[in-house]
């Protein structure tokens, strides 16, 4: 057990400080948390690596109030990695359908931007955007987690389109 | 003439040429479907290993088996005739199971129709297409068939009283890639797991059809993002064979070294979240602090985190300079002391191990019958690993001393994985204090004829495959790349019968298996 301490100790906090770029307009609701729904529609996984890195130490982004929750009743955001599988948009369309008003959509990487590699297969759908409406979306194969932590900043206190 | 009055054949043994680059691998082709059985039982019965089966239109249709052996990597190429109907081609299950769920997709995919099979329910393809969707020529649109026709996914149930049913997925709790698992239950115990994948497939197999060289490359690259190393030496293998060319020892000892960067990375990610699903959140923070480190070197050195596109066919897009060589040496040093840290704390800790033993057993037995191969098969006593049987150069002069546990446990998957993250850490080492002075990238050589090659390479979670037919000109005809946890995912559905429900995201996370590697 004190090697356990030890280790801890020798360690020390780690996690980097990060400035918050907040857009005063937006309205209030996603100011202080956000609770994302991840959905994987069909990625290689390579983003998802990094999307799990921001839980690690130095990202720690549930200390900024930002977690990944797993019903979707409880999330703000629907983030989706992957070109979206043909067998995947009828799933990625129930998880949006039950998540409350607000609530926004993020893509995350070249796939889910449009189709990226997998672009133009008889499988994909290009993209989450001939699916469901997008709100953000980032470019990158894979983006690094300082690129996707920027990107859910953005989710916070911005104009939002109304929508059914 | 032989005893069964086909004309007599050279033995594959002979077939094969040792390569410097790696293991022996040969392409048998077949005419004749009792010819095919008859030779994938004797290399069943002469200790070999199937890693796998696809179809391919290209120049014809062709079924592709594949079997490792100690003496190399072999690949049966079956020619199915034209015929009135669908093409058949014989299955292999009466004697390997673990080629239905492969056969299965070839019927899917292709509309081949595997006889003798018995289990003809829909796999990969899920049902989604009206027409098997590589049937038709590149670009043709696939007709689907009605979401509302969709057939439910027939399930094999158990009843009896108290006997109730556990449907999970696609959709995840958690950062996961999707697909469904069923499982059927009794109070906390599983009596039996089912699982439905597909849910990723991406029709890989269609995309490469036409492709230039370069871009096929890093197609394979993102077969499994975690994996993209493995994918690319493997392919890379693949076109180089088929181009008769050998990468300089500069890009093979370069090559080794990335694939050592993805395993280090893979197993400190698989044992922090190994720690964690067992209730040591410090595990988690530990690993990942040291897993993160190690990414941003990568970034720094080689300019991505994750390793996508380094390796291409004729060598690698990486050079070290004297500076790196030492900043990686002293990175090795500091990573093995933590490691051997981290080791204690999990030897020492009694919660985790009661958790980790006895939980997820896979029998020796069971998985020489699966084929299972990898860290799963190494935890299982199975002993195959490519980079100490016969991998090739570098692995000959720095050969990793091969992992092994009989226990076949979590707790055994996690030793493994302890045991090989120091090898990993000691070979890096060696390869960068013998660094070769040799070129790391040539151009590839033109091809005036169509020809194919085979590549093969020890990816973090077990061997990796590829195929690469090549039209002249340096265009891809078709190809195919296939990752471990094709022939790994049976294996779960038979470990985890007899455990708690809580106890199936532990044993899952101890295989650790991609799903798009899977459903491609
Ligand atoms: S964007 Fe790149 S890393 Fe992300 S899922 Fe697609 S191929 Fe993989």
């Amino acid at each position: 057990m004190w090697k356990l301490l030890v280790k801890i100790f020798r360690t020390g906090l780690l996690t980097e400080k990060k400035s918050r770029t907040v857009d005063p307009t937006s309205p209030s609701g996603f100011e202080r948390s956000l609770a994302i729904r991840h959905v994987d529609a069909g990625s290689c996984n390579g983003c998802e690596l990094e999307l799990a890195a921001l839980e690690n130490p130095y990202y720690a982004l549930s200390s900024e109030g930002v977690k990944f929750v797993a019903p979707p009743r409880h999330a703000d955001l629907l983030l989706v990695t992957g070109p979206v599988t043909k067998s995947m948009e009828e799933p990625l369309k129930k998880t949006f359908e039950a998540m409350p008003n607000p609530r926004r959509v993020l893509a995350v990487g070249d796939c889910a931007c449009d189709g990226g590699v997998f672009r133009n297969s008889y499988a994909v759908h290009n993209g989450v955007a001939p699916v469901i409406l997008v709100d953000h979306q980032l470019p990158g194969c894979p983006p690094t987690p300082e690129e996707i932590r920027l990107a859910i900043q953005q989710i916070f206190r911005k104009p939002r389109p109304e929508r059914k | 003439m032989d005893s069964d009055g086909n004309p007599k054949r050279t033995p594959p043994a002979l077939c094969l040429i040792p390569r410097e680059d790696g293991i022996p691998r040969a392409i048998i082709p077949h005419d004749i479907p009792e010819r095919y059985v008859k030779d994938a039982r004797t290399l069943m019965s002469s200790g070999g290993r199937f890693l796998g089966l696809w179809a391919s239109g290209e120049p014809e249709p062709r079924i592709m088996a594949a079997f490792l052996l100690r003496e190399g990597l072999f690949v049966l190429g079956l020619h199915l005739p034209p015929s009135k109907g669908s093409r058949t081609f014989p299955s292999l299950t009466s004697f390997l199971p673990a080629a239905g769920r492969f056969e299965r997709t070839v019927r899917d995919l292709y509309g081949f129709l595997p006889e003798g099979l018995e289990d003809v329910r829909s796999w990969i393809g899920q049902g989604l297409w009206a027409l098997p969707p590589l049937s038709l020529p590149p670009g043709a649109p696939v007709p689907e068939t009605l979401r509302t026709d969709l057939p439910e996914y027939p399930f094999v149930r158990v009843s009896g009283p108290g006997v109730h049913e556990i449907p999970v997925g696609p959709v995840h709790a958690g950062i996961i890639e999707p697909g469904h698992f069923r499982f059927q239950v009794v109070g906390e115990k599983v009596l039996r797991l089912e699982e439905q994948l597909g849910y990723t497939h991406k029709g890989v197999d269609g995309l490469f059809r036409g492709r230039e060289i370069a871009s096929a490359a890093r197609l394979a690259a993102r077969i499994s993002g975690d994996s993209t190393v493995a994918c690319s030496i493997a392919f890379a293998q693949a076109v180089e064979q088929a181009l008769d060319f050998t990468p300089a020892a500069g890009a093979r000892f370069l090559r080794a070294l990335l694939l050592e960067r993805e395993r280090i990375a893979n197993h400190l990610g698989d044992l922090g979240a190994l720690g964690n699903d067992a209730g040591l959140g410090f595990g988690l923070s530990q690993f990942g602090r040291l897993k993160e480190d190690l990414l941003r070197r990568n970034r720094k050195h080689f300019g991505v985190r994750y390793l996508f596109d380094l390796v291409a066919p004729g060598g690698v897009r990486a050079n070290l300079d004297d500076k790196t060589v030492l900043d990686l040496l002293e990175e090795i040093r500091f990573l093995t002391s933590e490691v051997t840290d981290l080791q204690k704390i999990y030897d020492d800790h009694g919660g985790l191990q009661d958790r980790f033993q006895n939980t997820g057993v896979l029998l020796p037995e069971v998985a020489q019958r699966l084929g299972a191969g990898g860290v799963v098969g190494r935890a299982s006593a199975q002993a195959w690993d490519l980079r100490t049987d016969h991998g090739g150069d570098p692995y000959r002069r720095f050969p990793p001393a091969l992992a092994l546990a009989h226990e076949g446990d979590v707790w055994a998957r996690v030793r493994i994985r302890f045991l090989e993250l120091q090898e990993s850490l000691a070979l890096s080492r060696a390869l960068l204090e013998h660094l070769p002075e040799h070129s790391i990238a040539e151009p590839l050589p033109a091809n005036s004829e169509p020809s194919e090659g085979l590549g093969i390479v020890e990816g973090f979670r077990g061997e990796v495959l590829a195929w690469v037919r090549l039209a002249p000109q340096g265009v891809i005809s078709a190809a195919h790349v296939q990752d471990p946890s094709a022939i790994l995912w049976p294996a779960l559905e038979v470990v985890v019968p007899g455990n708690l429900v809580a106890d199936f995201p532990l044993i899952n996370k101890s295989f650790n298996l991609s799903y798009s590697g899977n459903d491609l």
